[in-house]
């Protein structure tokens, strides 16, 4: 059987067919299943948390609180933010397309532990069930940023039992994150040197260095938070003697890289897909990779832009506003290069690369706004507003999950064995495109009129700006539906994956079956070209 | 309000020099911003057209990425940024660093509502009235959790902290009723603390201040208070003299020099132990639980009232300069 070159799905070496039962699949040690356990997670959360977004665009259609009463309104956009944060964008692309394809990049069999990687996937669960009981129970309204002392005294919701959940949730993400940097580090197949790196390696281990990082001081965060909270020890709280400005400082150190974790994968993707659909090396290999270095370094030195009007002294708000511009310079550097990369490129318009020329404009405009919000002036208007709520859905969703939709068309010939259904695809890229525009460029006008966030009643005059983004919502929910049916269609009915059906370079491509056999190679591979050699002609079969 | 509710707003009613000073930058922001979105997104639909793969097996033609280009798109963007910072910390530091002889107004948030104190007396709650063309300084804090005062008609906010005082001014420049809302959020009723600020006319506001019911002004209720919490048996004779003490650098006992604003007031009633005045002894009681937020300013606006006075200006009564009515 040693190099088959058409082994498929139904061959009972591939790692979905190799063992069977629901035993097989929960204690799986094998990256490409724990993968696919995420996948079915977060797809879950995707869908609680997209409810919650649902509910609060549907009130808002209306100045009035009509449909749910300011008490439930908030529990929802909490619930929103607290479940798309932790438990769907955080895990997105690491745990499931990084999980599954890491190893296969860097010419690994596995992880380095693939038995905290199972570990990884149990805390996330466990977390998962704590985080849905505390939304059967009653939910929580303190904002996903749990600003003390709300939090701590004044919220009667159940902010100890979301607190407790986003602390297990911390140990899957410092998990995952050291499983990838010892992975990178010490796994790598002959000839695989640094330099050789897919990007979406590199950006992946920028990412797990935040996670390692920044996600314990989350931890001792919410800690401190459950301690004031249940023992009223005076830490926040001005009245037992704390500061609550001293929590913003905490929360952010922690928040502000985790919005690099929830972009810096997604770069990673499109580099990928921007080279593979044109066929051609990327335009400055060394600057996107460290590209991504610098903004994992730079981005823990930026935390006090969201402090600009909370108290915080004037000349630390300087310095805070000066480096996030520093920051914005390699996020701007890798737009530039895969722009450049399509130049006399041969560009397919396939729907992965649909989705990853849609990355590249929602997350320049994601940026741009980035550079409105970063200037203090400016902030002292637009803070707290919804332009910040646009700015920050442009990156989030606009840039993360549209990347993490073009990987997962793109690889899905890999993880399923079979193709998907090209034209339903690019319907479903056209709805979300269009949706998304519809639902958050609304946000930017609001936000500069004043309208604050986290508002459940609004003056009359914000009707109509609204009423166009709740629209937009509607046709964002159907986009992100439509890919659900013919994903789990494609399973059964969709045409036969090749090995490589795009051509494209990468281990993954060149060296494993669709989808892989249980240990991805029959033999470790040697590598002895540069990633994206396109030029040197790609491995088929 | 801003705008009739048929009409669909675009831009909100620029009513503060602040307001014009973010607008000139937003304004320079959309531009260079609009124009850099647009080049990117043609330059990826030219060359997606220009480029599309026109044979299964074509592959695109191997390209140097010099570093000359690199470095043009590393620094122009960053020279650019610069640009935008210094641009921005000028519009920030005009609005929050204080300014002398500006009317001073004290604003309490609480769950859910504006607490305005007027120095001469005047509350409101969730109103804010203001004459026209003249600096006011907003004197802010909270009484339970973080709120924050925000006029968008002046593109100025700023949080209400619990446990501290944080300034914001701002200069009106346009008669008119604008939106005062909360925009941290505070809980339940969020979104309903929100409320109106009207800026009249000088004829108008002095209209206003005269037909206001008013209480006794702001320094004389502080006083009292003085004189009910027993201020008055230490100040002046075992302990320091408060007369002249706002914005006089004060000598720490140990060796610091500070100077006594709102904050350093508020401590030294809230958290005597906290910086001790050389010379005199740490004996002075916590008020802590014992004063509120609206006391507190009283007693800081007695405080204040026993220095030099204000800048007066028309309408706003002389303060005394030492206390009016002793028992
Ligand atoms: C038991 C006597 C006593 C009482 C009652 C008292 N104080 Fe004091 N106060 C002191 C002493 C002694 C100091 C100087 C030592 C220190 O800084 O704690 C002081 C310091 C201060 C200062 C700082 C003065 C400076 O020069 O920097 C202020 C302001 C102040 N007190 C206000 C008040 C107010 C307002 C009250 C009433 C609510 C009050 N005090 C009640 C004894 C007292
Ligand atoms: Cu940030
Ligand atoms: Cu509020």
């Amino acid at each position: 059987m040693s190099t088959h070159p058409h082994l498929h799905r139904d061959d009972p070496k591939d790692y979905l067919h190799c063992e069977y039962g629901i035993r097989s699949w929960l204690f799986t040690t094998d990256h490409k299943r724990i993968a696919i356990l995420y996948l079915v997670s977060i797809t879950l959360m995707f869908f609680v948390g997209g409810a919650f977004a649902t509910l609060v665009r549907l009130e808002l259609i209306t100045p009035q609180s009509d449909l749910l009463q300011p008490e439930t309104y908030n529990r929802m956009f909490t619930m929103h933010g607290i479940v798309m944060v932790w438990f769907f964008l955080i895990p997105s692309i690491p745990a499931v397309l990084g999980n599954f394809l890491i190893p296969m990049m860097v010419g690994a069999r596995d992880l380095a532990f693939p038995r905290i990687n199972l570990l990884s996937w149990w805390l996330f669960t466990a977390s998962g069930v704590f985080v849905l009981i505390t939304i059967f129970i009653g939910g929580v309204d303190t904002g996903w940023t749990f600003y003390t002392p709300f939090s701590t005294f004044y919220s009667n919701s159940y902010a100890v039992a979301a607190a407790l959940a986003i602390f297990i949730n911390g140990f899957s993400t410092i998990l995952t994150g050291l499983n990838f940097i010892v992975t990178v580090h010490t796994m790598r197949a002959p000839g695989m040197t640094w330099l050789r790196l897919p990007l979406f390696v590199w950006s992946n281990y920028a990412t797990a260095v935040i996670m390692v990082l920044a996600t314990p001081v989350l931890a001792i965060t919410l800690l401190l938070v459950g301690i004031e909270r249940v023992f009223r020890v005076g830490i926040f709280d001005p009245a037992l003697g704390g500061d609550p400005i001293l929590f913003q400082h905490l929360f952010w150190f922690y928040s502000h890289p985790a919005v690099y974790i929830m972009i810096l994968p997604g770069m990673g993707v499109v580099s990928e897909l921007v080279t593979a659909f044109s066929r051609k090396r990327i335009f400055g290999y060394h600057f996107v990779a460290f590209a991504s270095m610098a903004i994992a370094l730079f981005g823990f030195l930026v935390w006090g832009h969201h402090l600009f009007v909370s108290g915080q002294s004037l000349y630390a708000g300087l310095v805070f506003s000066l480096l996030s511009y520093l920051v914005a310079v390699p996020s701007a550097i890798k737009v530039f290069n895969w722009t450049a990369t399509l130049y006399k490129g041969s560009v397919l318009l396939a729907t992965p690369m649909l989705y990853a020329l849609a990355f590249i404009g929602l997350f320049t405009m994601g940026g741009l706004t980035g550079l409105f919000v970063a200037a203090l002036g400016v902030d002292v208007h637009v803070h707290d507003t919804y332009f910040v709520v646009a700015h920050f859905h442009y990156i989030m969703v606009g840039g993360m999950v549209t990347a993490y939709m073009g990987g997962l068309h793109f690889w899905w010939p890999k993880i399923s064995g079979r193709m998907y259904p090209e034209g339903w695809a690019k319907i479903a890229a056209g709805l979300i495109f269009f949706g998304f525009n519809l639902t958050f460029f609304p946000q930017f006008v609001l936000g500069y009129l004043g309208m604050p966030r986290r508002y459940a009643t609004y003056p009359p005059e914000f009707q109509v700006w609204n009423v166009l983004s709740t629209a937009g919502a509607s046709i964002l929910a159907v986009g992100y539906v439509v890919p659900l049916f013919y994903l789990f269609w494609s399973m059964r009915y969709g045409k036969i994956a090749p090995r490589n059906p795009w051509r494209a370079s990468g281990l993954e491509w060149e060296e494993a079956d669709s989808p892989p056999i249980k240990h991805n190679f029959e033999e470790v591979p040697t590598v002895t070209k540069e990633a994206y050699h396109y030029h040197e002609g790609v491995r088929l079969g | 309000m801003a705008g009739a509710a048929l009409a669909v707003p675009f831009w909100p009613p620029p009513a503060a020099q602040s307001a014009t000073a973010v607008d000139h930058l937003f304004i320079f922001l959309l531009a260079i911003c609009g124009t850099v979105a647009a080049g990117i997104f043609i330059t990826i639909l030219y060359f997606a057209a220009r480029y599309r793969r026109r044979a299964d097996d074509e592959i695109g033609s191997l390209r140097p990425s010099p570093l000359w280009v690199e470095l043009t798109w590393t620094a122009i963007p960053a020279a650019i940024f610069l640009f935008i910072f210094g641009w921005g910390a000028r519009v920030y530091f005009s609005i929050y660093s204080p300014q002398v002889g500006a009317l001073q107004i004290y604003v309490v948030g609480k769950q859910w509502m504006w607490e305005v104190q007027h120095p001469n007396g005047q509350r409101e709650i969730n109103q804010l009235h203001l004459p026209v063309n003249r600096q006011v300084q907003l004197v802010l804090t909270s009484q339970d959790v973080i709120h924050s005062f925000f006029v968008p008609a002046f593109r100025v906010k700023r949080d209400a902290v619990p446990g501290m005082y944080t300034t914001v001014q701002f200069h009106p420049t346009k008669a008119g009723e604008y939106h005062l809302f909360c925009a941290e959020y505070c809980g339940t009723e969020h979104s309903r603390m929100i409320g109106t600020v009207t800026v009249m006319e000088p004829r108008d506001y002095e209209r206003w201040l005269a037909g206001t019911p008013r209480g006794e002004p702001l320094a004389a209720t502080g006083e009292r208070l003085f004189t009910k919490y027993g201020c008055v048996n230490c100040h002046g004779n075992i302990a320091p003299a408060l007369d002249g003490v706002y914005m006089k650098g004060i000598g720490l006992a140990d060796g610091r020099v500070v100077t006594a604003d709102d904050q350093y007031l508020r401590e030294s009633i809230l958290d005597p132990g906290a910086k001790i005045v050389g010379g005199f002894p740490n004996i002075m009681p916590s008020f802590r639980g014992v004063v509120n937020e609206v006391e507190l300013q009283a007693l800081i606006e007695y405080l204040k009232s026993l220095g030099a006075p204000a800048a007066g200006y028309a309408g706003e009564e002389r303060r005394p300069r030492r206390p009016v009515t002793r028992p």
